[in-house]
């Protein structure tokens, strides 16, 4: 995809007529967080967005495509998870998304295992995403390695931006990788990072090799864009008194460009996190006390985070597919009308899976909105996309039309009548 | 962060129906019938259920699907000391009834679960609490999904206020091929699972075949280490069955020494007698068929498939046997079993005339599984299979009342039916829609509108986050 930006770019004078296409007549969502906007015109042109509202002109020789009656949105973005990285999350020589037996930690880069050929990014993209932020788990460590940006593309360039951001575990998933306490995962924290100074002052005195070292030397490598603040260090706690604790890493670490995943208990100490001005991927859904570092989860978490001035992303974390995330972003809209709850505005709701996700990785500048010179990840809905009822009828992924087909409807296809006819099913595609 | 590792072993339950109850009945009844409690109790644990006091409550200017299909625009629900007195378009008010004006709103019958481990995997997920599957051995019918059961489980009270879940049935997990009995409660907080438990509601067996149980058993180097040994060890276990039911079905009949008490075997007799509803984790087309053979051979029938993501290519099966399939909307991918799984599965089954419904086995997806119905029927519409949002509901409370064998009491809004109902505050098949009030009983359990009418745990009372909206 890269090399088609820049072959693209160096053609601004060649004719692009071919490549202009403009979705007419549909409400378009920008995903910025503003409302939908009925009887709107999106323009894409050579893989970007150049324009997205209403009143926008369609150019001489533009391909239209007549969405009335229908949505145009961004598509969304789905994190933090293990898209490309798996096939059958329970077939273990399948799954690409740990480690346990690796020396390795930090240095682990999952950008050298997305298969954009997987089932599942299939049946996702026909979903209507589009993007992902992709990381390991932490199996052997605290650290889960580098997580990358992808896209679900039908072609053989999935990675948008490799080595995106560090994953590290801080809560009781850390205080179990690290030997079986918060304080022991600390102490990892502490020792990895002094170690990674260690390694550039002195790259050829640093051990790293050696059977027994504590961090390799690849891990103490990894580590220093994080230092500098170069690479940001996604930060997976739940409780309110271990956010608390995160947030006081910078006092030590100045540069560190912290971002916090899962905060279940954000919303206890949402002014700090925002005074901190650190993004969260925050769970949707989650309202159980599933562990004592989540007691006080509610679905009203990313709202309350959002009112305090937090910018937040839902995460993934269901299990029928990440196309899901509508369905949770439409959670949030649905809590409004319960005395108590914070719920999401439409606009604010759909932003929570499309410019959220991407604003809070920093890729913004990028993709997850219809805003002019966003790569044109378009998705057309038959219906209001956070609506249970709706489905894609077509995605664009850097302005390529995608197959819509997937696995699960060539299935679904085989046995609409259960049957067999003259020939076996195995005949029939 | 992997929400798909844990549905590897937590869920899985069988239900297998017989045609007659008996369980939490308090009501003593005489053991005369062939095989029931002449020999040794069959209702040791007995129900001590009792609705919560309610006023007769009558809900105007709704849109009304009663559970078994039908539609109602600008309805009224009648229901009065816990139960159903009348549904229907215009509907005078009695006497001292309290009227809730639903203009722009909806009701249904509760929603009921057939498949969920609330309360025997409850929240905090610790493993101090790890009490669904009793993985020490392939064949543990003696185990009882209740002697798990804690009803504290915060799970219970989001499933009553988010789900609008009325009622439930509890199941061991699916390590073991018989995993043990389970229970179906009523969905009322109380101190004792006893007070939970759904009165005269029919045990289930659950059963699971696939990669579970040969999974959990062929990594200790135990059988069954494959599909054919799960068939292998589920034979054998039949044939005792089989043989114990002889034994004391001719010492009920005739007397004599009694035969020696196998508390494994009581179940297995329930099921051989009708007594008990088979409820089977099965994923693959493949096993389901071998399954329902193996149930033939031994007389018995299952009741209900679970987590059945292939049910859709045998639905014909499935419907000439009368067999349901119990399934997630679009669970998929997470297992190898799991990988064919797609989300138009119960629309081609009931394309086809099979009994089909939908289940969480998740403490999360509970809260949600009108929802899930929801995108259920639009990836059938979207093949062409149109189900009206009617005959939906039937997936969420009359085709699981069925399966339980409370049809009789529950699952739809029929007159003289359990009170079991929810208020919702728009169309519960649009995302955008919460349960605004849910009565169990006719007793109002939640409002979404008074902060005393929602539940907290013992073990929520006194920690961050005690009674905030969920």
């Amino acid at each position: 995809m890269k090399a088609l930006m820049l072959l693209s770019a160096a053609l601004v004078a060649a004719p692009v007529a071919a490549q202009t296409i403009a979705i007419t007549g549909g409400t378009v969502a920008i995903g910025d967080g503003s409302a939908p906007i009925p009887g709107g015109t999106v323009v894409i042109r050579d893989g970007r967005v150049v324009a997205a509202g209403r009143g926008v002109a369609v150019p001489a020789g533009a391909e239209t495509v007549d969405a009335t009656g229908k949505w145009v949105t961004p598509g969304i973005v789905a994190g933090i998870g293990s898209l490309g990285l798996v096939d059958v999350g329970g077939v273990q020589e399948s799954n690409d998304s740990g480690a346990r037996n690796s020396p390795f930690s930090a240095a682990l880069d999952v950008a050298t295992a997305i298969n954009p050929n997987s089932v599942i990014i299939g049946n996702e993209r026909a979903g209507g995403v589009t993007r992902a932020i992709v990381s390991a788990d932490a199996r052997g460590s605290i650290f889960a390695g580098q997580g990358a940006i992808i896209d679900l593309g039908d072609d053989a360039d999935p990675v948008t931006r490799p080595r995106a951001f560090q994953f590290v575990e801080l809560g009781e998933t850390g205080a179990d990788r690290a030997g079986g306490s918060r304080p022991a995962a600390y102490a990892m924290l502490f020792d990895a990072f002094a170690q990674a100074e260690d390694f550039r002052r002195d790259p050829k005195g640093f051990d790293g090799r050696s059977r027994d070292a504590l961090l390799k030397r690849a891990d103490a490598e990894a580590l220093l864009p994080v230092l500098d603040g170069r690479m940001p260090l996604v930060v997976h706690v739940e409780r309110a008194s271990d956010i608390r604790q995160v947030l006081t890493l910078p006092k030590r670490f100045p540069r560190l460009k912290l971002i916090l995943a899962g905060a279940a208990e954000g919303w206890m100490v949402a002014p700090e996190i925002a005074a901190a001005r650190v993004p969260v991927m925050a769970s949707a859904i989650a309202d159980l006390p599933a562990s004592f570092e989540q007691l006080a989860a509610t679905e009203s978490n990313v709202g309350r985070l959002q009112r305090a001035g937090v910018t937040v992303g839902v995460l993934f974390d269901g299990s029928g597919g990440e196309h899901g995330l509508a369905q949770f972003a439409g959670n949030l809209v649905a809590i409004g009308k319960i005395p108590g709850a914070a719920g999401l505005s439409w606009g604010q709701a759909f932003a929570t899976i499309t410019s959220g996700p991407a604003r809070v990785m920093g890729v913004d500048g990028e993709i997850g909105s219809l805003t002019a010179g966003r790569r044109a990840d378009v998705v057309l809905w038959d219906g209001d996309p956070l609506e249970l009822s709706s489905l894609p009828v077509a995605v664009w992924i850097d302005g390529k039309p995608q197959p819509t087909r997937s696995r699960q409807n060539r299935l679904r296809d085989r046995y609409l009548t259960p049957d067999e006819g003259a020939l076996p099913k195995a005949y029939s595609r | 962060m992997s929400a798909a590792v844990l549905a590897l072993l937590a869920g899985c339950a069988a239900d297998g129906g017989g045609e007659r109850p008996k369980s939490a009945s308090s009501k003593g009844e005489k053991a005369s019938a062939l095989g029931r409690d002449k020999g040794y109790a069959h209702d040791p644990f007995p129900s001590t259920y009792h609705a919560y006091p309610g006023v007769p409550t009558l809900v105007t200017n709704v849109t009304v699907y009663d559970g078994e299909g039908g539609r109602i625009e600008g309805g009224s629900v009648l229901f009065a000391d816990g139960k159903i007195v009348a549904v229907g378009q215009t509907l005078e008010a009695p006497a001292g009834a309290t009227v809730i004006d639903g203009t722009g709103k909806w009701v249904t019958p509760g929603i009921i679960d057939i498949h969920s481990h609330l309360g025997d995997y409850p929240s905090p997920g610790v493993e101090a609490n790890s009490d669904g599957n009793e993985a020490t051995d392939p064949v543990t019918a003696d185990v009882w999904a209740e002697h798990s059961v804690w009803p504290q489980d915060p799970g219970f009270g989001r499933a009553l206020a988010n789900g609008g879940v009325t009622t439930l049935q509890i199941l061991p997990g699916s390590a073991n091929l018989f995993g043990g009995r389970s229970v179906v409660l009523k969905n009322v907080y109380a101190r004792t699972m006893q007070a939970m438990k759904f009165p005269g509601a029919p045990y289930g067996l659950k059963m699971a075949c696939g990669e579970n149980p040969k999974r959990v058993y062929g990594s200790k180097g135990r059988k069954p280490a494959t599909r054919m040994g799960n068939v292998a060890v589920d034979r054998a276990t039949w044939a005792r069955a089989a043989s114990y039911k002889r034994k004391w079905d001719k010492y009920e009949d005739e007397g004599g020494d009694p035969p020696e008490r196998d508390i494994a075997m009581d179940t297995l007799r329930g099921v051989l007698s009708g007594e008990i509803r088979v409820q089977n984790h099965c994923y693959r087309a493949d096993e389901m068929a071998i399954v329902m053979d193996m149930a033939k051979e031994f007389g018995y029938k299952v009741t209900a498939f679970h987590h059945a993501v292939e049910a859709y290519k045998i639905a014909d099966l499935l419907k000439q046997n009368d067999t349901c399939a119990a399934v997630w909307a679009d669970w998929y991918g997470f297992k190898m079993e799991s990988y064919d799984g797609i989300s138009a599965n119960l629309a081609l089954l009931e394309k086809a005339g099979a009994c089909a419904m939908i289940h969480s086995d998740d403490a999360n997806g509970i809260q949600r599984l009108n929802q899930e119905v929801a995108k259920a029927l639009a990836s059938g519409r979207r093949a062409g299979v149109d189900v009206s949002d009617a005959a939906a509901w039937r997936w969420l409370s009359y085709n699981p009342a069925r399966a339980l064998g409370i049809a009789d009491r529950t699952g739809s809004l029929k007159p003289g039916k359990m009170a079991d109902v929810v208020l919702w505050n728009g169309n519960p098949l649009s995302v955008y829609s919460r349960p605004e009030k849910v009565w169990v009983d006719g007793a109002m359990l939640y409002d979404a509108l008074d902060p005393r009418r929602r539940p907290v745990s013992d073990f929520e009372l006194g920690q961050p986050g005690e009674g905030d909206v969920k």
